[in-house]
């Protein structure tokens, strides 16, 4: 028995890790797509040679059926080949320490000294103010309060389909240290061109380094963030206090606790 | 019929009469003022059609040009049907002559009202022909290839390609839906003008053009043939546009259009006045032509909650359905709408979506009930969303519901695939033959859970009604009591558009369309 030991409970090996079935390393993925081929046994057989050369072994269609002519449906099992080394995964964070809603408001007591402003807006086409919503409103989201609920802290939430530059004219006017925009809809990247034309025009109006720039969504991560120039990128599971942990220790790396005034950044 | 949820019918009456009385004091403010976009409705019904040379419609050329010379409190019907009689010209030569500069259409002679109004009869007489012609069509189709049962299988393409939409719509015709909407891309809502033509580009959603509706009526046709059931087409008459919409889907023969009288304040900030005189003229497009409405009451649920504010949305249907009895619209095309958006964390909250959902079919026993998946809990765990759909299928079966917006296991993720949709009409199939007589073979225990609840969200819709009787539709819009959202009476977009109708101001298709069964 004790020869079994060793073989039954296998390690895993996290420098060279693939999906896990019933039994470690067998690598099964089950997936489900379409091919705009006409349904029947080429059909199946096409599947089979895509997933093969997608680089899974033992390729099984379980299940395929015609959506229309020219177009069929199928549910494929693979085993994976490929591995990857989960020790040298690097995945950018936010920076800082997350505080909750009541320790924020402390933070910034004590450290700023005065009160933070931020103003909010889902952009340019976009309708859906749910996300910014559950960030700056009172009642918050999922049991979370929202900015408006935080002490030392001054939000402007200006809704929805808001064009990029009256974001900007607010945050001017208010002297904002912040600014919050929010994306919701993704379909053909649009979310990325109205991000993008967010960022070039602070950069314009030369406001781009007096304003901590940050952005969310359901489908925005912080690297995506980064990578549009943002300082900050905040997805589902983040809420009011991640984006203020976050803004309030930037206002102090940056040495604005006396500047209110966008002008004297 | 017996009430299976033992429902106070005196309370249900008493919440009819607010609402009534709601849409009665509204239908004054309504009947006094005009808007840029029903005087463009009234020249597309007029023939008018087409776009000028840097691609501005027409119709909004020629109102344009009316409401700069400060004459739009006459209405378009005039100044067109006056310059029919001073120049001979058609109402559609007589628009490219103002949108090549070469007419000032107020500065022409003027002629007697009666004259002018003479003068756009033949015109509204063919506009008629072509609308009765589509109503013959479909009713034809009806009788010759039939329809699937209720609950209609109701899907969405939304590809942003009309050419790309159509393989879509006909993929899922096939795979067995009944009813195919055309998702408009972000954005369109707040244009103030109709693009023209057919499009190939937009963003969760395709333009809603007149060339778009006519390519996609064409593929419904062909496919509905092949099929042997008419697949009904449905599309926005919503926004900035609202009864232009409608016009064009008279003339396209949809079947089937969003259009709610509050809708586009709460979730689009249009202005509030804007949009209640807008639903009106396209309400009564919508009545004549035999396209069943549907309201937007489910879109609450995503911005207030589903539970605490059911009653919010039963309120709302009431008042949907009597601007919709002041513009004339058969019961059988009164699409009210609700939805399925509890939090799937809540104990019994099955229990609660039944109770809503009979409660609906026995207010309203005639009318069309659309019927909303759950969408703001869906999550990209896309195995459990397929289950949450399986569990709104079978509250739809149970409650007789008649079109029944099939929920997408992808729904948090992206617009709908190909695959997707074959997935939830299988999902539905199975649950409403399965469950076939559910409804008919169950009964509540008196005082339950599913009793219960319905009682008090009853109560609470008529207190609410009778609180917004006595408040006015405009001030309870402006205390936020639908949706959790707030709209201030001169803010929004679009206000700009309305405008308090002039003594000689006449509109000479509202009695026309309204002159129906
Ligand atoms: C509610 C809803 C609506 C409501 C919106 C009401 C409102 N006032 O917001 C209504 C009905 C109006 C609507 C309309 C449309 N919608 Co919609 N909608 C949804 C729905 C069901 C839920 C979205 C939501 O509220 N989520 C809850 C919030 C709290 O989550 P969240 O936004 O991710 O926010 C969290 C984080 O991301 C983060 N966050 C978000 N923003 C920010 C910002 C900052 C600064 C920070 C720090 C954090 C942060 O914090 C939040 C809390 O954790 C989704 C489907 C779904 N289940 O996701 C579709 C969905 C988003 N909608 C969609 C579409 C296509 C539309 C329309 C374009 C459809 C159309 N053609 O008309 C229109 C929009 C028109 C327009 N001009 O934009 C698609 C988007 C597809 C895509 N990937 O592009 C979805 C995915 C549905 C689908 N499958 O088709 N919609």
């Amino acid at each position: 028995m004790a020869d079994n030991k060793n073989t039954a409970i296998a390690q895993v090996d996290l420098t060279q890790v693939k999906p896990y079935g019933d039994a470690l390393n067998d690598g099964k993925v089950e997936m489900a797509f379409t091919l705009p081929v006409p349904y029947g046994e080429e059909a199946e057989e096409c599947a089979k040679q895509y997933v093969k050369k997608l680089g899974f072994q033992e390729p099984n269609v379980t299940y395929y059926h015609e959506l229309t002519p020219g177009f069929t449906f199928f549910v494929v099992y693979g085993s994976a080949q490929q591995t990857i080394d989960y020790t040298a995964i690097n995945v950018p964070k936010v920076e800082g320490t997350v505080m909750d809603r009541v320790e924020c408001g402390e933070w910034i007591g004590e450290h700023i000294g005065r009160d933070i402003v931020v103003v909010g807006a889902s952009i340019e086409s976009d309708a859906h103010t749910v996300g910014i919503d559950a960030i700056i409103q009172m009642k918050g989201f999922h049991g979370h309060f929202g900015l408006e609920r935080f002490k030392h802290v001054v939000p402007y939430n200006m809704g929805s389909q808001v064009p990029c530059e009256e974001l900007i004219a607010k945050a001017k006017e208010v002297n904002a240290d912040a600014i919050l925009v929010s994306q919701t809809v993704t379909q053909k990247d649009i979310h990325i061109i109205q991000l993008t034309k967010m960022e070039e025009l602070l950069e314009a109006e030369g406001l781009r380094d007096k304003i901590i720039l940050t952005c969310g969504g359901p489908r925005i991560s912080h690297e995506l963030a980064q990578e549009l120039g943002y300082d900050a990128g905040f997805g589902p599971g983040k809420y009011a206090e991640h984006v203020m942990s976050f803004i309030m220790q930037e206002v102090e790396k940056r040495g604005w606790q006396n500047k209110p005034n966008i002008a004297d950044r | 019929m017996k009430s299976k949820l033992n429902l106070d019918f005196k309370v249900v009456d008493s919440a009819r009469q607010h609402a009534a009385n709601i849409a009665h004091d509204m239908q004054d403010f309504i009947d006094r003022h005009t808007t840029v976009s029903t005087e463009r409705t009234i020249l597309r019904l007029l023939g008018v059609d087409g776009v000028d040379e840097v691609d501005n419609p027409l119709p909004n050329v020629v109102v344009d040009q009316i409401k700069e010379a400060g004459a739009l409190p006459t209405g378009a019907a005039y100044w067109m049907g006056n310059a029919i009689v001073q120049t001979g010209k058609t109402p559609q030569e007589i628009a490219e002559e103002v949108g090549a500069g070469k007419l000032e259409i107020t500065k022409l002679p003027t002629c007697p009202q009666e004259e002018a109004a003479k003068a756009l009869e033949p015109f509204i007489q063919a506009t008629f022909d072509r609308i009765d012609a589509q109503k013959a069509k479909r009713a034809e189709y009806l009788q010759r290839i039939g329809e699937g049962p209720e609950p209609y299988l109701y899907v969405i393409v939304a590809t942003g390609n009309i050419y790309e939409d159509v393989i879509q719509a006909q993929a899922a015709a096939r795979q067995g839906a009944d009813i195919i909407a055309v998702i408009r891309t972000t954005a369109q809502s707040l244009l103030d003008y109709v693009p023209y033509g057919p499009t190939t580009e937009g963003f969760g959603g395709t333009y809603a053009t007149q060339e778009n509706f006519r390519i996609m009526r064409k593929a419904l046709d062909e496919v509905g043939e092949e099929v042997g059931r008419y697949i009904r087409l449905c599309n926005y008459s919503s926004g900035m546009c609202m009864p232009e919409i409608a016009a064009m889907g008279a003339l396209e023969r949809l079947d089937v259009m969003l259009n709610d009288a509050i809708y586009g304040i709460l979730f689009r900030d249009i202005n509030m006045q804007r949009t209640l005189v807008d639903q009106f003229m396209s309400r009564v497009i919508i009545g004549y032509c035999g396209i069943i409405f549907n309201s937007g009451e489910d879109n609450y649920l995503t911005t207030d909650d589903a539970i605490e504010s059911a009653h919010t949305v039963t309120a709302s249907q009431f008042i949907n359905e009597q601007f919709a009895v002041l513009a004339n619209i058969p019961e059988n095309q009164m699409g009210l709408g609700h939805a399925f958006e509890m939090d799937p964390s809540t104990e019994d909250g099955f229990l609660l979506e039944l109770s809503q959902a009979i409660m609906a079919r026995e207010i309203f026993p005639n009318a069309r009930l659309k019927y909303m998946p759950p969408t703001k809990f869906m999550t990209g765990n896309i195995f459990r969303g397929h289950l949450q759909d399986a569990l709104f299928n079978l509250v739809a079966i149970w409650s007789g519901q008649s079109l029944q917006l099939l929920g997408m296991l992808t729904e948090a993720i992206h617009t709908p695939h190909m695959q997707d949709r074959y997935l939830s009409i299988e999902n539905a199939k199975y649950i409403f033959n399965n469950c076939k007589h559910i409804g008919d073979e169950v009964e509540f225990k008196e005082g339950g859970i599913v009793q219960s609840r319905a009682h008090e969200v009853l109560d609470k819709a008529n207190a609410l009604l009778a609180e917004v009787e006595k408040d006015g539709l405009f001030k309870t819009i402006e205390q936020g009591k639908f949706g959790g959202v707030k709209r201030p009476f001169d803010g929004g977009h679009g206000l700009e558009g309305v405008c308090v109708k002039g003594e000689n101001y006449f509109n000479p298709f509202i009695a026309r369309f309204m002159d129906h069964e």
